[in-house]
């Protein structure tokens, strides 16, 4: 915890920077007005930026970057206090994070305050709505639990429209009879005005409640309740503020009925317009998903664009672009899943994480730091306590009698204890403020009153009811949810169960849930998911099957820790069937110490085919650049060739090489010296032993290529415009099971890429032509037979410098006996070591 | 329920029935109205040709099991006390309604739920599910693409999480306590038998 005090120093001395930075421009643009004025001094200064003396190598140009230079640096003061609030554990255990921020807010907010004696940053409404509100929103709708937000979307819209509606109309009502009877002093405020303050600060707010419940893990049926509340409110919520804001800007005498029923009218319109929108987009973004396979590394952005059009679109239109982002999500995320590559499916995840806590935090701390202002503070002891007292006793109202509406229909019932969480868990946030902020000052006097009350309210229920809100469900005894193990058995039972209570429900004769839920189903399966999903997705996109896929991965993983722990990661890195005796005998070595995992391995081994599982398109996480191995191993491999290439493999580095497109696996140019070097060492040897002269050696240069990318399964012709060296370097990645010879043959490594490219000149013109047929038959069978031995291989393709060629002349007889008759046609060769290849590679051509 | 609906005076051993399985009066005459839409041929029982007649159920993947259910003491006809008292386990458990100390386990308890899937699984009847037994039901709820080695593995992978004795077979105590986390009472309930 020493870092603590460190860490608020660092915090504290960035936001002075920023604050300083922020004074300088104060500074400097009354430096410049004052420069109009004619004082000499701040002219030659002022001017030093326009009239060049002498060519500056340095110049200040704060206000080029500006504005992005703030928010970067807001973003990372904010995401700093977020660490700070995250360090220090046992505050962390009994205070919620939202308020732990807040309060740092207040800090930032007054040291802001100090420096330049009134508020400069605050909580833009606008900044709010389209920039940091979205993507919470997003979030929140994508990792929807589909099945369970569905099964509740009844209880959830009743609460969200009726009790929504209660909590407007009774909170403005009762605040409007206190004022009347005097509570509240003199104030400029009619009963509409009190209604639209009723109707911004009726909605429970997403972001707080995400941001209390996640921590508090109640069940996932209160949950839930609370959370799609919290959601689907804001279509109640915009339509009653727009409502009451347009009733207040035309005078309690104009409305009529008709107003009201338009305004009734608008309510469905905003909310299942805004519904609408969103599912479009989900139709939009499931549809493009099937076929951005091509451009695999910006796939995931396509999800985040969408996502935040469906939003403004919905806001254009002016309807509920809450509703219209949720619904998005919640309709996209399972034909996404499905239809796009694995990794993307993860970079969604984490990117939608990433911006969502993001700007979770940024709103956060700046509705701590917005509070530090003299100017919107107006204290009414009255109003406030009332707001306060009529916002919480309503919600209890409402929430207990609509659940008990409710109870009477359901199966489970909701308890008491659960039913007071769920009141005590309304919590107001960063959207009430942001609609109060965004009033209109001219039409509506007290707004600064507005604001300030409604901060209280903001505060009281984040930090107060937040910080009691785990203390509350430990002492109620609020059934937590339990973290349960994910179990083949328990998900088939289900899956019979549901089977069993839909039979039931056709053999008593009623329509059920169970018929709903079916009827769906089926619908699902021959429509939707026809026009939505990939046909491979389709294919394996059974539950039960994906469970079980699942399942096998977490083992897969474990198992793969479990190797490391001891120490042994050999099993990694051979990549051939060898390998899966190699597995049976791990576990059988282990299976004393650990029953578990090795046991459900060893049968996933047995008895699944490695191919099955491998060769399905159900996408897989991680792993992959050894499950690429596997999938391009060639059938023969012996022990030697197996040893010979763990040895090089084993000084094997990973490295992301630069590339914008793509993340690949590098190889480090020590060890293509070090493989280069060993390799000629053993081709002197074999040299020596050898016989000499037979054969020329770059005639068995030109055929490996070919042939190795056809055993690769890679098309031919993608190859043509890259340079040798390139395309080895390609090769190699794509198995990397070779990529001990590639690397000899001396492509992959950018720094040795200038000799490549020298040779390439030369032997270009004659050998691409080659690459973009097929190799022969005959070629293919035998490359088969010969590429097991790697650094072999690696000799063969080392014709580079032409020196070497003879050298390698023994060796390739011993390879391949079937080529004599290529070595026959080309005597001359031989005769001509020194001879560049660009000879042999022609000679080679006409052979073809 | 209009002019066809029947009376509880009608359904013999009533009294006996509402005792037995919980059901309220109400549900008994529905049902009992059902039982004799069903029986198309006013014979007084059902057979399981009567099942498959439902249109609904014939689509159900695993009807032959589900009908077999209500036909398990072997014969092939089903008077209307058998057919309440199958349809009572699916009765949501009542916390409120008094236990009574004398009655040994309602129908819709926990285990009878639990006992009533678990035959379903077991068509020998040899209480335990075998490999083959889970293999055939498996077979029947996948029917999409997957292949017979895949569904055999998930077979050996589901037998093996309960499996405790090692015996390649799922005994109905090894059934039970795979699915102790599993809220039995909700998945096997029926909103409208409550």
């Amino acid at each position: 915890m020493t870092l603590l005090p460190r860490l608020s120093l660092a915090l504290t001395l960035l936001v002075v920077f920023s604050e300083l930075s922020q004074a300088n421009i104060l500074r400097s643009s009354s430096g410049s007005s004052s420069g109009s004025e004619g004082s000499p001094s701040t002219n030659v200064t002022s001017n030093s930026s326009t009239t060049i003396t002498t060519l500056p190598i340095v110049t200040w140009k704060w206000h080029h970057v500006e504005t992005p230079y703030l928010v970067a640096l807001w973003v990372l003061v904010c995401w700093l206090c977020k660490l700070l609030a995250q360090l220090n554990a046992r505050l962390k255990s009994f205070f919620p994070e939202s308020g732990l921020l807040i309060i740092c807010g207040f800090i930032l907010g007054g040291i802001v305050w100090g420096a330049d004696k009134a508020q400069t940053f605050k909580l833009e409404p606008r900044n709010f709505f389209y920039f940091l509100l979205p993507q919470i929103i997003l979030d929140t709708g994508y990792f929807m639990p589909n099945k369970l937000f569905f099964s509740n979307l009844g209880a959830i819209l009743v609460h969200a429209v009726i009790g929504t509606c209660w909590n407007a109309g009774a909170v403005g009502v009762s605040l409007w009879g206190c004022y009347l009877g005097g509570a509240m002093g003199d104030l400029n405020i009619g009963l509409l005005q009190f209604l639209l303050f009723g109707s911004l600060l009726a909605a429970v707010d997403p972001v707080a409640v995400i941001a209390v419940f996640e921590e508090v893990h109640v069940n996932e049926v209160l949950f839930i309740w609370v959370f799609g509340e919290s959601l689907l409110n804001d279509g109640v919520t915009v339509v009653l503020y727009n409502v009451f804001d347009a009733f207040v800007s035309l005078g309690g005498s104009k409305i009529n009925a008709g107003e009201i029923i338009k305004g009734i009218v608008s309510f469905f319109v905003v909310s299942f317009g805004g519904s609408l929108i969103g599912v479009a987009f989900a139709i939009i973004i499931s549809l493009l998903t099937k076929y951005t396979g091509k451009v695999q590394i910006i796939e995931a952005g396509f999800i985040f664009v969408l996502g935040y059009l469906s939003y403004l679109t919905a806001e254009m239109l002016s309807l509920s672009a809450i509703l219209s982002v949720t619904f998005c999500g919640v309709c996209c995320q399972k034909y996404v899943n499905a239809n796009m590559d694995e990794k993307s499916v993860t970079a969604v995840r984490y990117a939608m994480k990433v911006f969502a806590n993001g700007s979770e935090t940024m709103i956060f701390v700046f509705l701590g730091v917005t509070a530090i202002d003299n100017v919107i503070w107006v204290w009414n002891t009255g109003f406030i306590c009332l707001t306060i007292l009529f916002a919480i006793v309503y919600r209890f109202i409402g929430v207990f009698t609509l659940t008990w509406m409710l109870n009477r229909y359901r199966l489970v019932p909701i308890e008491v204890i659960d039913q007071l969480v769920m009141s005590y868990g309304g919590l107001r946030g960063a959207v009430a403020y942001g609609l109060a902020a965004s009033l209109d000052e001219t039409r509506i006097k007290e707004k600064n009153l507005i604001i300030s009350t409604t901060l209280i309210v903001v505060y009281f229920t984040v930090v107060i009811q937040g910080l009691t809100m785990k203390p509350l469900v430990k002492w109620l005894k609020v059934k937590r949810v339990e973290p349960t193990e994910l179990k083949l058995i328990a998900k088939v039972n289900n899956r019979a169960c549901e089977h069993i209570l839909a039979a039931m429900e056709d053999i008593a004769g009623r329509i059920g849930d169970n018929w709903w839920t079916r009827g769906w189903k089926r619908f699902e399966d021959t429509y939707i998911t026809w026009f939505l999903m990939k046909p491979e997705a389709r294919k394996n996109k059974d539950y039960l099957f994906s469970i079980f896929h699942k399942l096998n991965l977490e083992d897969a993983v474990n198992y793969v820790a479990e190797g490391e722990k001891r120490g042994s990661l050999a099993f990694l890195r051979n990549g051939d069937r060898t390998n899966v005796d190699f597995d049976k005998k791990f576990g059988m070595e282990f299976s004393g110490v650990m029953p578990d995992i090795t046991s459900e391995l060893d049968y996933g081994i047995d008895n699944v085919p490695m191919t099955s599982i491998r060769r399905d398109s159900i996408p897989s996480v991680s792993l992959d650049i050894h499950e690429q191995d596997m999938k391009d191993m060639n059938e023969d491999f012996n022990a030697h060739h197996l040893l010979q290439q763990h040895l090089y493999r084993s000084r094997k580095n990973h490295r992301h090489k630069y590339s914008r497109s793509d993340f690949k696996i590098n190889q480090s140019e020590d060890e293509v010296q070090e493989i280069f070097q060993r390799t000629m060492r053993s081709r002197l040897e074999s040299f020596k032993s050898a016989k000499m002269g037979v054969s020329p050696a770059k005639k068995i240069t030109k055929h490996p290529k070919p042939s190795q990318k056809m055993s690769n399964g890679k098309s031919t012709d993608t190859s043509k415009s890259y340079p040798y060296g390139d395309e080895d370097f390609e090769f190699s990645e794509v198995d990397s099971a070779y990529s001990g010879d590639a690397a000899a043959a001396g492509g992959s490594s950018p720094m040795r890429a200038p000799p490549y490219t020298v040779g390439a000149g030369i032997e270009n013109p004659a050998f691409m032509p080659e690459m973009d047929t097929p190799p022969p038959p005959w070629l293919t069978e035998v490359e088969t037979d010969t590429s097991v031995a790697p650094s072999q291989r690696a000799q063969r393709q080392l014709p580079w410098s032409p020196t070497n060629l003879q050298r390698l002349t023994p060796l390739r007889i011993s390879n391949r006996s079937t080529d004599s008759f290529v070595m026959a046609d080309v005597p001359a060769a031989q005769d001509s070591p020194e001879e560049p290849p660009e000879d042999g590679s022609q000679q080679d051509g006409t052979h073809m | 329920m209009g002019s066809t609906s029947s009376t509880l005076a009608k359904i013999p051993n009533a009294e006996d029935l509402m005792q037995e399985t919980g059901f309220t009066p109400a549900h008994l005459v529905r049902l009992y109205d059902r039982f004799k839409v069903l029986d198309k041929d006013k014979k007084g029982f059902l057979t399981p040709q009567d099942f498959v007649a439902i249109k609904e159920l014939a689509m159900n993947p695993i009807c032959d099991r589900i009908i077999g259910a209500f036909f398990t003491s072997g014969g092939e006809t089903l008077d209307f006390p058998s057919f309440v008292r199958i349809l009572a386990h699916f009765r949501p458990i009542d916390k409120n309604r008094p236990k009574e100390p004398t009655s040994p386990d309602p129908i819709n308890s926990r285990s009878n739920k639990l006992k009533f899937a678990f035959q379903l699984y077991d068509q020998d009847k040899d209480g335990k599910i075998s490999r083959h037994e889970l293999l055939q039901v498996l077979r029947a709820m996948l029917e999409k693409q997957v292949t017979e080695e895949q569904l055999e593995s998930i077979a050996d992978r589901t037998i093996q999480e309960a499996d405790l004795d090692r015996d390649d077979a799922i005994s109905f105590e090894e059934f039970r306590k795979s699915l102790e986390k599993v809220n039995i009472d909700h998945k096997m309930s029926i909103r409208f038998l409550r």
